[in-house]
């Protein structure tokens, strides 16, 4: 079903196109191009693919758990400071891969702090968590400047009196290895040219052994991506997590501590959001810049990329680097073709209204099916259900 | 001596722009009102609000006249209503996420028809400020003190306080807004009573998204006369918190308006004056305020019992 959404939100698109007197086929052609079709294109989509798919898996834990995370721009933000204060702390006194680690684990941190406050809220004071999360959104943006404009400023910017609010570079040492990198370690010193590797193929080789801004952050979303998936589906807690999503009433009366799911459910979707932040600082910003340019929408587009993914964390990865590809595309677009890149966004919320209310279409389908089903033999908790509810129609 | 002055001038300040600055919250928090009293929680003011307030200005900047930049900002809103009812009435969507959708969307489609429709920020005359005269050299706004205060607004500042008892009437004495309290306390009641609860939920949002097309115009064209690209920077937001805020009603709205807007104000002033209050932390003081205000027990009683329920007839 989300592919139709997806066809009839680029449908719609085409459609804005043409009022624009841009003919819509060549517009998505240099956006899938641009995208897909070159070493660069590619590389970059990858880039945007990766925090994508980090705040998607997040997002992914928190409607399963059935709460709503609107705040992963906020988490995002959150994240990305405490990694860079402590990347900037640290920088020099201890071995890099250790650094990296630690500046991982610290984004996720802070970012899981900024996901339980709302879950928090949430489960003890009843406060509406779609709320409370948007403003904390505008509150780690606040804190973002203040930090940035003051304690974490750059000491360059303060010298030379510009001000600009940014961080110091973080040191070459804790940057995320790029595929480049890695590729030179491993001793693949050949070129796309040498191994006569021609079209696609040489693109795709180019992606992974030359020098683009490609980071070894996409390996580690994907691991990421596969971790979730094993603790939603086969860890006991993950179980939890799913079935007070499905049912907060049923999970209480089988006992489970629906209050505190909620908060470990926010808890771990803000963690995955404030760890893509971590990602772009360390792999791609290495250091801490203007908050709403670091966090950059994913936080929203994330939301788009899980429910395009069903909400499966496998299913998140080609969904993130589809929308990632978007992105770039969009890009790529505005530059061949004058149309503004913002038809992204508005494209964006389109699949997410069109995937929301296919969802319905799809319920309604099951619906008719369990109808039919129970005409036959009824399925014994049906049974139950029927027995005790008041016969309306005849 | 003239310390009090100036902190009298300051003081006077802040309760000028205060109440100007009140306008957009009043109009998109009251529209959000009448949508959430129906039961649906309209997370796209915002996108909502910025169609409104491009399509508003457009209008107003090709015919010149601002009530024709009024109109069309309700239109739009209205028609932005209309989808989100759509997808969150018809198709049943959660409401949390189809309002994301609807921001990105307005806030993309905006943004788009700005660079492309307009390219560059332009100015327009919009709503002139009031000054009340009542005789060529007499006007209101001269009394001195709070003559500027009260009587230097523009047509579109009052238009947004009248809105407040007349939407409270509207709610509470009408027998249209005991349907939309009835559909968004106990649809299934309201159905078997032969209530539309579709048809009523549809007007409530369509009137709401309505009045945020207004609540974007009267920065494009009232308060700032200009457009620019995600112009209202959250507002929209915090209009659908303030109805949380302002217990679902148009007057607790109102004061959390204006205790929003009264802190920005004094968050500007905070900044001119240089005081030794970081500007940034100033900004978040509302944001953290109407968490700590979601939090009071007492209000989520009066919460809409339906509220983000979708209603469907016959099933269960």
């Amino acid at each position: 079903m989300p592919v139709f959404a997806v066809l009839a939100a680029f449908a719609v698109g085409a459609v804005i196109l043409l009022l624009q007197g841009v003919n819509p086929l060549e517009a998505y052609q240099s956006m899938i191009i641009g995208a897909f079709g070159s070493k660069n294109g590619l590389s970059d989509t990858l880039v945007k693919a990766t925090p994508l798919l980090l705040v998607g898996l997040g997002i992914a834990i928190a409607f399963r758990g059935g709460v709503i995370n609107i705040g992963a721009e906020g988490q995002i933000i959150m994240g990305s400071l405490f990694t860079t204060w402590v990347g900037l702390q640290l920088g020099n006194q201890v071995s890099g891969v250790i650094v990296i680690i630690i500046g991982l684990l610290a984004g996720a941190f802070m970012g899981g702090i900024w996901g339980a406050i709302p879950g928090y809220l949430k489960a003890q004071l009843g406060v509406n968590e779609i709320l409370s999360t948007i403003m904390l959104n505008q509150i780690a943006i606040q804190i973002g400047y203040y930090l940035l404009r003051g304690p974490m400023m750059d000491p360059a910017e303060i010298a030379a009196g510009t001000n600009i609010p940014h961080s110091a570079r973080l040191i070459k040492d804790i940057d995320m290895p790029r595929f480049t990198d890695i590729a030179q370690s491993l001793g693949i010193t050949q070129s796309a040219k040498d191994l006569n590797l021609q079209g696609f193929l040489g693109e795709v080789y180019g992606v992974l052994t030359e020098p683009t801004r490609l980071h070894s952050g996409f390996i580690f979303a994907i691991i990421m991506a596969i971790v979730v998936y094993i603790f939603l589906w086969r860890t006991t807690i993950g179980y939890r997590i799913r079935a007070v999503g499905l049912n907060r009433h049923a999970s209480r009366y089988a006992g489970m501590n629906v209050k505190r799911t909620m908060v470990l459910s926010m808890t771990l979707s803000g963690a995955f959001a404030g760890l893509a932040g971590a990602v772009e600082i360390l792999g791609l910003h290495h250091r801490m810049f203007e908050p709403t340019a670091v966090s950059a929408g994913y936080g929203f587009s994330g939301i788009v990329a899980a429910l395009f993914g069903k909400l499966h964390p496998l299913g998140i990865i080609p969904s993130s680097i589809l929308f990632g590809g978007l992105l770039v595309g969009g890009d790529k677009m505005q530059r061949a073709m004058q149309v503004p890149q913002v038809l992204i966004t508005a494209i964006l919320g389109l699949v997410v209204l069109f995937v929301v209310s296919t969802d319905y279409i799809v319920r309604r389908r099951q619906n008719r099916r369990v109808d039919t089903n129970m005409r036959g033999e009824q399925p014994v908790e049906e049974t139950a259900v029927a027995a005790t509810a008041p016969e309306v129609t005849p | 001596m003239s310390e009090n002055l100036t902190l009298l001038a300051i003081v006077l300040g802040i309760l000028h722009s205060g109440i100007r600055l009140a306008t957009p919250y009043l109009y998109a928090a009251i529209g959000e009102t009448f949508a959430q009293r129906s039961g649906v929680l309209n997370l796209g003011v915002e996108g909502i609000m910025l169609m409104g307030a491009f399509f508003g200005f457009y209008a107003t900047f090709q015919t010149g006249n601002p009530w024709i930049g009024l109109v069309a900002a309700a239109l739009t809103g209205s028609l932005m209503g209309l989808l989100m009812a759509v997808v969150s009435i018809t198709f049943q969507a959660e409401q949390g996420i189809s309002g994301i959708g609807l921001y990105m969307f307005g806030l993309g489609i905006s943004s788009l028809l700005f660079k492309t429709m307009l390219g560059t920020v332009e100015g327009v005359q919009g709503f002139r400020e009031l000054h009340f005269c009542l005789t060529s050299s007499f006007c209101l706004a001269d009394i001195p003190i709070l003559g500027d205060v009260f009587f230097s607004h523009s047509l579109l500042t009052y238009g947004a306080y009248a809105l407040v008892p007349i939407a409270t009437y509207v709610l509470n004495k009408t027998t249209w807004g005991l349907k939309v309290r009835s559909v968004g306390q106990n649809p299934e009641a309201a159905d078997s009573l032969g209530v539309s609860v579709t048809g009523v939920r549809y007007a409530s949002v369509i009137l709401g998204a309505s009045l945020a097309g207004i609540a974007g115009a009267s920065l494009s064209i009232s308060l700032l006369n200009i457009f620019q690209e995600n112009m209202t920077n959250g507002i929209g937001f915090i209009a659908v918190a303030l109805v949380y805020f302002g217990s679902w009603t148009p007057l607790g709205v109102m004061l959390g308006a204006l205790l929003f807007s009264s802190i920005n104000a004094l968050q500007l002033w905070v900044q001119v004056l240089n005081l030794p209050i970081p500007s940034d932390v100033a900004v978040m003081l509302p944001y953290l305020l109407t968490i700590i205000a979601l939090a009071i027990p007492f209000r989520r009683s009066l919460q809409p019992a339906a509220l983000t329920k979708p209603f469907s007839r016959g099933e269960n």
